[in-house]
């Protein structure tokens, strides 16, 4: 019971990468799908929210299993396809399982950033407009340092959903905490001890995302 | 299409089952979480600093541990748990527990944390003016008196059903916690589909039989995806109906 710590610790550490990476592309993949929300134009207003619903209504198992079987499928099964860059990214579970998760980090981002810019009082950028600041940097300085104050709280539970999300991985062949979790109880039958330690290693680092959230949420407020 | 017929030619009617089938694992679930939050929000409120612990310890731990590794706990050590309990009483054969009861269990034992922390917030929010309305009523003497003791310790205590209690507290809580309720609903009806785990035939389950024998992944777990949405889509329409009833003193 004690020998397989080592094994979860390593393992840990592909589940901290994948959330890495999913978090970064999601904030980016987000950040956009919010400023779409945001425009008058309803063909791309509508697209936003079309994406984000999808992604919202639908478990993360089954867009990890589209993306991972369906879409490896697809492209494995033509040659054209088979040749492109498509296929050296997609015949990899780790990358699959990225995309999958940075896609859904990314549409519960772009709700959370969408309200917390509609939540900015507009007297802020009149302010901003009347002291003769451009609406580029009206937008960089004075909207996004406002948005990322307002959107902490959520974005922290997305963090801590997300952290979660990671485990879904094993199920297409990867061996991050849970997976590797699950191969030392099919070969040591002891289950009820190793999902209580893999358990307590993701309460752990959810305990450690908590606080750096308090802490960031306290020092970037506004009083 | 075709691959959608029903009777032996198609997967319509295997899917349309599973879709039944993920239906009845939700409402259970959701149904066995609300069991859970109506021990453990008492608990939370209460004014006992080790009985509020006890439904912290409760609702930390399910909302930080991955609800998969939740699954798999219930899953492989459900089963070892009673064969170990089964063996010191002389039974050495293999038990396995039944899918839809470990499903429903642990998925009802994750929206139970989430209905927890949802109750607790609406019975936070209401006023505290009420109670002193309702005492300056009269309101607040207990319809039973039935309190179960052991070693002068009250374990249980059903005092707190008063009139007060039912046409006071409930519906002005109900009002605050139905929308946060859907949310816990939509998480709920998600979470069913890691059950595919453990080999009850669901959405994504019957989704991943038909996809391996027709070779067509694609196809059929895009068609669960939409299946999802749609369940999500009239549910949502559902709750929202119940919201505009809570609401109509509003």
């Amino acid at each position: 019971m004690i020998s397989s710590f080592p094994k979860l610790l390593s393992a840990t550490v592909i589940t901290l990468k994948l959330l890495s990476a999913s978090l970064i592309i999601g904030l980016f993949v987000g950040l956009l799908f919010a400023i779409l929300r945001l425009n008058k134009n309803i063909f791309i207003n509508k697209f936003a929210y079309g994406y984000s619903y999808l992604f919202r209504g639908t478990p993360l198992l089954v867009q990890i299993f589209i993306i991972y079987y369906g879409l490896g499928n697809l492209i494995g099964n033509n040659e054209f396809l088979k040749s492109s860059l498509l296929w050296t990214v997609l015949k990899e579970p780790y990358w699959c399982a990225i995309i999958a998760f940075a896609l859904n980090t990314g549409a519960y981002t772009s709700e959370i950033l969408r309200s917390a810019f509609q939540t900015i009082k507009p007297g802020m950028i009149e302010a901003g407009k009347s002291l003769g600041i451009t609406s580029k940097i009206i937008f960089y300085k004075i909207q996004i340092p406002i948005a990322i104050r307002q959107s902490l709280p959520a974005y922290g539970n997305e963090i801590i959903l997300m952290l979660k999300g990671t485990s879904l991985a094993s199920t297409v062949t990867l061996m991050d905490l849970t997976g590797v979790a699950k191969y030392i109880v099919s070969t040591t039958f002891k289950p009820i001890e190793v999902f209580i330690i893999a358990g307590s290693i993701y309460l752990f680092m959810t305990f450690v995302i908590h606080n750096l959230i308090k802490y960031l949420e306290k020092k970037y407020s506004f009083q | 299409m075709e691959l959608l017929a029903f009777g032996d030619t198609g997967w319509g009617d295997e899917l349309f089952r599973a879709t039944l089938m993920t239906i009845a694992v939700s409402i259970t679930a959701m149904i066995i979480g609300f069991s859970f939050a109506a021990i453990f929000t008492p608990l939370k409120l209460s004014k006992y600093k080790s009985l509020n612990l006890v439904a912290n310890i409760y609702t930390t731990v399910i909302r930080g541990v991955p609800e998969l590794l939740v699954i798999y706990l219930f899953f492989f050590g459900g089963s070892a748990a009673i064969m170990y309990v089964a063996s010191i009483f002389g039974y050495k054969e293999y038990i396995e527990i039944n899918a839809f009861i470990t499903g429903s269990f642990s998925i009802g034992i994750i929206s139970g944390a989430y209905s927890t922390e949802v109750f607790r917030g609406a019975v936070k929010s209401i006023d505290k003016g009420q109670f002193e309305a309702s005492k300056a009523l009269g309101l607040v003497k207990p319809f039973y008196e039935i309190k179960i003791r052991w070693k002068k310790i009250t374990i249980i205590n059903f005092n707190f059903i008063t009139p007060h209690f039912l046409k006071v507290l409930v519906p002005q809580m109900l009002r605050l916690a139905i929308p946060n309720l859907s949310n816990v609903w939509q998480i709920t009806l998600k979470d069913t589909s890691l059950i595919m785990v453990t080999g009850l035939v669901e959405i994504m389950r019957q989704s991943y039989i038909a996809a391996g024998s027709t070779r067509d992944p694609l196809f059929f777990y895009s068609f669960a995806a939409v299946l999802y949405l749609l369940l999500t889509f009239f549910s949502m329409k559902l709750i929202n109906k119940l919201e505009v009833k809570y609401s109509r003193g509003y």
